[in-house]
Order: structure tokens, then C-alpha cells, then sequence
């Protein structure tokens, strides 16, 4: 059993200063081009280039030969490991992928970082390319890394609109800024159509009726969206076709007020307005659809859509 | 060559933290464990296995003998690895035919320091090291080079934790929980946890075996061998140096009743399975395995003295084990021990 006043000391290991090695000539040639910036194997006997170069053929033991072949710089990721959280002894101190890098012309794979950002981003094949330190001085990590190839870029988009909404629009936020939903009555469809339209896009008669609908329906369909969106509270959010009640098509609506798995079709909602004092020219005025509590409708008898 | 066989097997209780013995401390309760049950007090050869960088003091290892007794002299030798491969250097002493039995142990306490640093130092300090490269690293270089399948993976791991809770001397581990990667592919179970122990074994040569133990393990087989230094120049995907060590130790020359494996990371078990030709149906690591219990630098002993114990105690006829040194299994040694010759 471990005792309570355990003696504990810390101890250093350490060559202060670092430990100075010799790196005989073919461990040296490739430091030195190292410090030109240049990727350099050796070749075999066998014809195979060892990339970093090792004195001798680790498939056969017998010496290499003088010949030194440029390589890379680019080279291709075979395998990689992702660090979530780096270490300080990493060479990178942000998240980053060991892995193993054929460099072009090589005929093994070197051991490197790789900064990629995400994991994501990675994947058997991937082409990259060196990040050389500043200052180089001979050492492994005169590359301080390697990066992803360019193979994709970012194009901003944007342009400005003034839009209007049209007079029929307009009508209806007007009845939505008093709490109503208005309709249109095709006369000669006998169809009801929410939000309110100046032309049946059924028959193409002008509308001439315009009707007011409850603020009570049923939802026909929905989908439950999982990307954040300005005009929804919260995420997950449902968004529903809303048939109401004295109207022949559904009108999209935001469904509140019910976990968002409990949605289902064929459930009954009431609009839920801001007070009166808030309210604008504008659908923000109904806050969502929530559940009354109603059975459910027969969709048979509501699949909505005009007729 | 000369028949030889583990007569004697002892092992610490392993703990995942320092209890605050010495390293000698540790190993005496084992040496004095294996003494008895053989009833040696001296050997014709001891040889231990251990890697000073764990305590941080250059010839630690010589202040282990504390334990053994070392007076008057002793014929001893030491090897920077695990006591597996200082059993091999007795073996072959053994096989020079002038002495009869030797003592093997092996011990660590990774408790000490930060294992996945301290493991970065045996790297070669060109290409390896500087880059800071650690055990956890290299090893999820190599469990995304073979690709392994995750559930396998956690089966070995829920299997070896639950092997690991019935052994005595094995850490109680819970089953492995958790989606976070330690370094992705590999989830932190995947990992050996950091343990302190010790263990030893004795080796005795023909009728002496058999003098010291009713069901000698016999060494029909032993080798090693090893691979390039640099990941880049393998295949990590493969273990070609364990394939070429259960050849030569003759694996596949009978039916393999248990094997012990030195799977420091949970990937390295299907890749040794493959190595060594084990199919499905070989128990691999009864005893929980170096998932449940990675006392370094004895692990390796400990997985020859496990399959060593099963022979002796009657409950296999014919075991494998398997020791492993440096980055990602670079070199592999493989042992075949059997009730007959």
C-alpha cells in the first residue's frame, strides 16, 4: 500500500544543450540538401530509392550505392494517424495527422506532420507538399510540416436586392399584422387559396373574394431540419405544410411548443402570434404552430392542395 | 541442441500506480517466489531485461541484483530490452552445455515518467525523434495501416479488460466506454495502460527439468528477428519478422492450445494472429493479455512465463508466446512451448 507521506523527488534526465551526433556521409548528404530545401533518396543496388536515406539496403544489408535522386518535393499520403490533442514534444501545436508520405520518385515513405486542419480533410492518396521552416540548418524539421495540395478554393458571392412582395403579399401580411390569415376564393375552382393571390394558378381566373381563415389546421407534412436558420428559434426545428382550417392548400409554417420527434401528420396546431404591440408587416408575427391537444385529423380528408 | 524448459514462473501483483518500492523492492518478493518453487538458491546464469530510461539513472539495472545476490560472483548479463529476450540470451547460454539452469527476470515501473515520451528516445534521432514522435503516435500509424475493423477491435479490448478482472495479477480494468480518440484510429483503451510489476522465470536444461518441475515447459522452439528502424521502409500493415520467427520456432508444426501475444495496442493482435498463422479458434491471451496488465520490459517474459504456466499446471499441452521490442512491432521473438520434445 502506497503510504501517505510517500517520498516523491523529481528527477531530470537530461544532456543540457542536446546531444551532439555524427551523421556519417549519406544520414549528412540528405540533412545537407535538407538545408537547401531540396528532397534527396538514395538508390539501392536493387534500384529502389530509400527516401530518408539509410546507409545500407534493408532488404538485403549490402551498402547503397552513391547515387543520390532528387524527390518531391510533392509527395502522396499512404497512411495517417490524427492528434486531436497535440503533445509538447509535437511538432505542430494545433490538431494534426502523422502520417506516411511517398514523396514523388521515392520507393519507401517518410514519417512527417501533416497540417490539414481536420481529419476530414484527409485520406489514403492525398498529395502534399513541404512547408519549410524559415531558417533551415540541416535537421529533419527544416520541414516544419507538410500541407494538402491546392485542390479547391473559396469564392466569395454576394449581391444586394431590394425585393418587394407584390400586392398580394402585401394584402396578406396586412391581415397577418392583425392576426388573420386571409385567403383568396377562386370563384370558378371553388378553391381557397392561403396566402392570399390575385389569380387562381389553377385556371388563371382573377380572384375577386377574398376570404379569412381560422388560425387553427393540420399538419400534412413536415421535415425536422438540423442546420441552424435566422428564422428558427432553435435547432433542431420542424417546418410544416399547415392546411388551415377553411383553406384548400397548406401554407409552410414553423411548428413550436413539441419536441420535434412527437411531429407527425395529421396533427392538429393553432397559430401562436406575438402580442399586438410587436406585431409588423411581416410572417414574424406568427411565432410557430403549436399542438391544441386535438385527435389527430383523417389526412385522407386534408392532404390539402387545391382541387 | 540442447532440450530446455521453463521450470519456475513469477509474477508481481501489477499496479497502475507506484506503490512506492524501489526496483528492487519490486522484484525480490518474485526472485525469492521462483527460488522456492525450485528450491535453487544459486544459477548457473542470470540475466535480466530492463530499460533504464524508465527510472531515468544510467545502470539501474545493476542495482536489481540487490535482489538476486551476487556474492560470491555471479555469471550475469543484462539486456535494454524485455526479460523475453534476456530468457532467448539464456536459452543460449544454456545451449553451451557447461551449466544447467538460469535465472531470467525482467522488470519496470512506467509509472515514473511519461511512457509515450520516454518511448520517442529509442527512436533513431535523425529521422524519428526530432520530429517528437510518440509510442501512441507510431502505433496509430500503424493501426490506420491495417485498417482494422473497430468492433474487433473493441471486442479484443472488452475480452482482454475481462481476461485482465479474473487474473490476480492483472488490473482491474471496466470495459472500454467512450468515443474519443486518443490519437485516431486509436481510442485510449486501445492502449496498454501504464503498469508497474516484475517477473521471473527459470530455465533448467534436460533431466534437471525434469528434476524441478512434473510437467516442464519445454522450449521446442525459440527465435527472433527484426525489421528496418523506419516505419516508412516496411509494410506496417504486416508483421514479416513475427511470421519468420513462428517459422522458425515451428508454430505451425502442431496444434496451438493457447497463445500469449505482446499486443501493446489492440491492433497488434490481428496482425500477429496473421503472422503466426493462429486461427480463430486459438485462445489468445487467457491471462487478459498487455491490455490488462503492461508491466514494461517484464510484459514480454510475462507473456512466456503465462503460456510456460499452463503447460506446467496441466491445462494446455502445447502454447505459443510472443515478445516484442521497438516501434510498431519492429522486431518480433517467438516461442513454442510444448509438455513433450
Amino acid at each position: 500500500m502506497p503510504s501517505e507521506e510517500s517520498l516523491v523527488a523529481a528527477h531530470v534526465l537530461e544532456f543540457p544543450g542536446g546531444y551532439t551526433r555524427t551523421t556519417g556521409p549519406v544520414i549528412g548528404r540528405f540533412l545537407t540538401e535538407l538545408r537547401d530545401r531540396r528532397l534527396v533518396g538514395v538508390r539501392t543496388a536493387g534500384g529502389r530509392v530509400l527516401v530518408p536515406p539509410l546507409e545500407y539496403d534493408p532488404d538485403t544489408g549490402e551498402p547503397v550505392t552513391e547515387e543520390y535522386v532528387e524527390v518531391g518535393p510533392a509527395g502522396t499520403v499512404q497512411a495517417w494517424a490524427w492528434v486531436g490533442s497535440p503533445r509538447p514534444g509535437h511538432p505542430l501545436d494545433r490538431p494534426f495527422a502523422w502520417a506516411l508520405i511517398r514523396l514523388d520518385g521515392a520507393g519507401t515513405a517518410l514519417v512527417h506532420a501533416v497540417d490539414a486542419g481536420s481529419p476530414k480533410a484527409l485520406r489514403p492518396g492525398l498529395r502534399v507538399r513541404p512547408r519549410w521552416r524559415a531558417a533551415t540548418t540541416g535537421h529533419i524539421t527544416d520541414i516544419e510540416c507538410f500541407l494538402p495540395e491546392v485542390t479547391s478554393l473559396v469564392a466569395p458571392v454576394r449581391a444586394e436586392y431590394r425585393v418587394t412582395p407584390g400586392r398580394a403579399l402585401t394584402r396578406f401580411l396586412e391581415g397577418v399584422r392583425d392576426g388573420r390569415f386571409v385567403g383568396g376564393r377562386c370563384a370558378a375552382c371553388v378553391a381557397v387559396y392561403v396566402p392570399y393571390r390575385v389569380s387562381c394558378p389553377a385556371c388563371g381566373s382573377v380572384i375577386e373574394e377574398e376570404v379569412e381563415v381560422a388560425g387553427t389546421g393540420t399538419v400534412t407534412t413536415f421535415a425536422i431540419n438540423n442546420l441552424p436558420d435566422p428564422r428558427a428559434p432553435e435547432v433542431p426545428f420542424v417546418s410544416a405544410y399547415v392546411l388551415l382550417d377553411g383553406a384548400d392548400t397548406p401554407m409552410i409554417a414553423l411548428i413550436g411548443g413539441v419536441p420535434a420527434h412527437e411531429v407527425r401528420q395529421g396533427m392538429r396546431v393553432r397559430a401562436v402570434w406575438l402580442p399586438p404591440e410587436e406585431r409588423t408587416l411581416s410572417m414574424a408575427n406568427v411565432k410557430w404552430f403549436e399542438p391544441t391537444g386535438e385527435p389527430d385529423a383523417d389526412l385522407d380528408e386534408s392532404t390539402g392542395g387545391a382541387r | 541442441m540442447r532440450d530446455v524448459a521453463v521450470v519456475a514462473f513469477a509474477q508481481t501483483v501489477h499496479t497502475g500506480h507506484d506503490t512506492g518500492l524501489a526496483e528492487p523492492e519490486l522484484l525480490l518478493p518474485v526472485i525469492d517466489e521462483v527460488k522456492r518453487a525450485t528450491g535453487l538458491k544459486r544459477f548457473g546464469f542470470t540475466c535480466s531485461g530492463s530499460c533504464d530510461y524508465l527510472a531515468g539513472a544510467p545502470f539501474s539495472f545493476v542495482s536489481a541484483l540487490d535482489a538476486v545476490g551476487a556474492w560470491p560472483p555471479i555469471s550475469e548479463s543484462h539486456v535494454e530490452m524485455d526479460g523475453a529476450f534476456a530468457l532467448y540470451e539464456a536459452w543460449v547460454r544454456l545451449q553451451h552445455g557447461d551449466i544447467d539452469t538460469a535465472l531470467v527476470y525482467g522488470f519496470g515501473k512506467s509509472s515514473m515518467s511519461d511512457i509515450r515520451e520516454i518511448m520517442t528516445l529509442q527512436l533513431d534521432p535523425y529521422y524519428l525523434a526530432p520530429l517528437g514522435l510518440d509510442q501512441v503516435s507510431y502505433a496509430a500509424l500503424q493501426a490506420a495501416a491495417v485498417n482494422a475493423d473497430r468492433a474487433a477491435l473493441d471486442e479484443i479490448v472488452r475480452r482482454s479488460r475481462a481476461d485482465g478482472r479474473a487474473n490476480p495479477y492483472a488490473l482491474d480494468l471496466p470495459d472500454p466506454s467512450g468515443e474519443e480518440f486518443e490519437v485516431e484510429p486509436l481510442r485510449p483503451y486501445d492502449v496498454a495502460p501504464v503498469t508497474d510489476g516484475a517477473a521471473a522465470v527459470v530455465l533448467a536444461a534436460g533431466d534437471h527439468a525434469r528434476e524441478l518441475a512434473g510437467r516442464p515447459a519445454w522450449i521446442t522452439g525459440i527465435a527472433h528477428r527484426a525489421e528496418p528502424h523506419y516505419l516508412g521502409m516496411r509494410d506496417l500493415a504486416r508483421s514479416v519478422s513475427t511470421a519468420e520467427a513462428g517459422r522458425a520456432a515451428g508454430v505451425g508444426k502442431g496444434p496451438v492450445d493457447v497463445a500469449e501475444l505482446h499486443t501493446q495496442f489492440s491492433h497488434e493482435e490481428p496482425i500477429l494472429r496473421e503472422a503466426l498463422g493462429l486461427s480463430g479458434d486459438v485462445t489468445v491471451n487467457p491471462s487478459g493479455g498487455p491490455l490488462a496488465a503492461n508491466p514494461v520490459m517484464a510484459t514480454g517474459l510475462i507473456r512466456i512465463g503465462e503460456a510456460a504456466r499452463r503447460i506446467l499446471d496441466g491445462s494446455a499441452d502445447r502454447a505459443v508466446a510472443h515478445a516484442t521490442s521497438g516501434p510498431c512491432l519492429q522486431q518480433n521473438l517467438v516461442a513454442v512451448l510444448d509438455q513433450s520434445l
